[in-house]
């Protein structure tokens, strides 16, 4: 039996913590698109996409007013393209991103997944051409968006891919300057990229998925951080159960979300991610709970053992809510869409180097940073073969979505806009150079997986 | 279906009673009511049953509540209840 408390907190939560859905993504498989004609082929996958997807956003509006629960997005998710397209024969894949940018703006989907190639062992015809015509791919569309995984725990890393991403980063800044090199906020280089995550831009529908599925990310920093303004003083262990009993109550709602979408549009339910994704808006911070928890400022001494602790409370409370869990799950730490992390590298406690000791503990990596224009190709896939390393050891994923702005230098900021947000360019120690380390190419072999030091 | 009817806003004549007309005339059936004043606010929350065949969408209720929230200066919410319960039971 429900109480009135029950009622009010939950609507609390929903009105002044901003706990939301973020997205109901829709995972569609384009295996059977395949076709020599690459004029066929984005024909196959336009018509498969839109009719999969035909009332993904018409059903997402009626369950957001029904429950009265916002779903901030609804996307799309599809099979790697270097995998469906890798049978035409063509050298530039650009017509296949128009094709998808198309397809998602007549279903009327937010962003669309899935410009992909997973090449951590090695490359295909197909994910050459694809790798090769991301930067391009990304300046002539709007909501697609592409991501590489270039290592796994069980390959090691592609280190010609590392490089390659590296120029690929720094040519679709150049090709969307005018935009603040929005493209690059569309390209996500991963290690062990999960073949079920509903976030962008590293959703894609993975090989191991059935023909379409449901995939839910929720959301909710801020109802954390409210549930946190109570603790003054409480020791740790007070404050991971409170975490837990949030993280569940966040998830229950993902779950019933995600149950009745499936039940409605009659695709199966693949996972809930339960991700803390924060926004720019003022009390939607993953910063702003680990300040909650003691910190004076995100970035501190303490700040890695606080996200460590956060994201395993959030694991055990949103495991007991879901029958299904999947995607990135843990908290995400972009820079430009969290109000308290820009206000962290404003005022000089955060830096990169810190970001990447955290991203050791949390998922995802080094996401949405704004960095000095000038930065060269090879300092971005040093800056990747780091993440994909943590990663690699440490057996969780791992990612970079780094912007270098063209025109702009630390001291300047970015504005990116919508849920991407605003960012000052932060500062990357490059004076020297990664070039000859980056240039000898080859595979970093897997690690070992015992003596584990 | 079981809703969640709340209504939050400056107290004044007849609230109760025009909400629950609208839910009358459109055969939705209150179970309970909880009501109070806070500092001259109004704090209402109902469960209230929509008739199972052919009666008003939960949609429907929602706009003719809303339209009446307007003219009172009231936030008036319908939320299937399915939420709320999800989230407190194990």
């Amino acid at each position: 039996m429900i109480t009135i408390d029950d009622i009010f907190e939950t609507n609390q939560m929903i009105t002044e913590n901003k706990l939301d859905v973020r997205t109901i993504t829709m995972g569609i498989s384009l295996r059977d698109c395949a076709n020599p004609n690459i004029d066929k082929f984005c024909q196959n996958i336009y018509d498969k996409i839109t009719k999969s997807a035909e009332d993904l956003v018409k059903t997402g509006e009626a369950i957001e007013a029904e429950y009265g629960i916002p779903i901030i997005h609804k996307r799309i998710s599809v099979t790697p393209i270097a995998i469906a397209a890798d049978a035409c024969k063509t050298d530039s894949y650009v017509p296949i991103a128009e094709t998808l940018d198309k397809a998602g703006k007549e279903v009327g989907v937010n962003f669309i997944g899935g410009f992909s190639a997973l090449v951590e062992k090695g490359m295909t015809h197909g994910d050459e051409t694809l790798i090769r015509s991301i930067p391009q791919a990304m300046a002539a569309t709007d909501i697609v968006c592409s991501s590489v995984n270039v290592g796994s725990t069980k390959a090691g890393i592609n280190m010609d891919c590392v490089r390659q991403m590296g120029e690929v980063v720094k040519r679709t800044a150049e090709l969307t300057r005018d935009q603040e090199a929005i493209g690059c906020a569309k390209i996500v280089t991963f290690c062990n990229a999960p073949g079920d995550n509903p976030f962008m831009a590293g959703a894609f529908h993975g090989v191991a998925e059935g023909d379409r599925v449901i995939n839910v990310g929720v959301s909710g920093p801020g109802v954390v951080k409210h549930a946190l303004e109570g603790l003054k003083g409480a020791d740790f262990t007070e404050v991971a159960e409170t975490i837990k009993r949030t993280a569940f109550k966040i998830t229950r709602v993902g779950q019933l979300v995600a149950r009745e979408a499936s039940k409605r549009l009659g695709v199966p339910f693949g996972i809930i991610d339960l991700s803390l994704a924060p926004t720019p808006a003022v009390g939607d911070s993953v910063a702003r709970i680990l300040e909650e928890m003691g910190l004076e400022a995100c970035g501190v001494p303490g700040t890695t053992a606080a996200l460590a602790m956060l994201n395993d409370a959030v694991k055990k409370g949103g495991l007991m809510a879901s029958s299904h869990v999947g995607g990135l799950s843990g908290a995400f730490i972009p820079v430009s869409e969290d109000e308290g992390m820009i206000n962290a590298v404003n005022q000089g406690s955060l830096c990169i180097e810190k970001l990447e000791a955290m991203t050791c503990v949390c998922s995802v990596g080094l996401d949405m940073i704004a960095i000095d224009g000038d930065t060269t190709a090879a300092t971005i896939a040093g800056i990747m073969a780091d993440e994909a390393a943590i990663g690699m050891i440490n057996n969780k994923t791992t990612a970079v979505r780094v912007i270098p702005v063209p025109g702009k230098h630390v001291g300047d900021s970015v504005q990116f806009g919508g849920l991407l947000g605003y960012c000052p360019i932060v500062p990357v120690h490059n004076q020297y150079s990664s070039e000859a380390f980056i240039a000898r190419g080859g595979r970093i072999p897997a690690p070992v997986r015992s003596l584990t030091n | 279906m079981k809703v969640v009817v709340t209504t939050v806003g400056k107290d004044r004549v007849g609230i109760i009673a025009k909400e629950s007309q609208i839910l009358a005339e459109n055969g939705v059936n209150i179970l309970n009511i909880n009501q109070n004043i806070t500092g001259g606010f109004f704090n209402m929350v109902m469960i209230a049953e929509l008739p199972d065949n052919g009666g008003i969408t939960l949609a429907d209720l929602q706009a003719k509540l809303k339209e009446l929230g307007k003219e009172m200066g009231l936030e008036i919410k319908a939320q299937h209840q399915d939420i709320f319960n999800i989230m407190h039971d194990v």
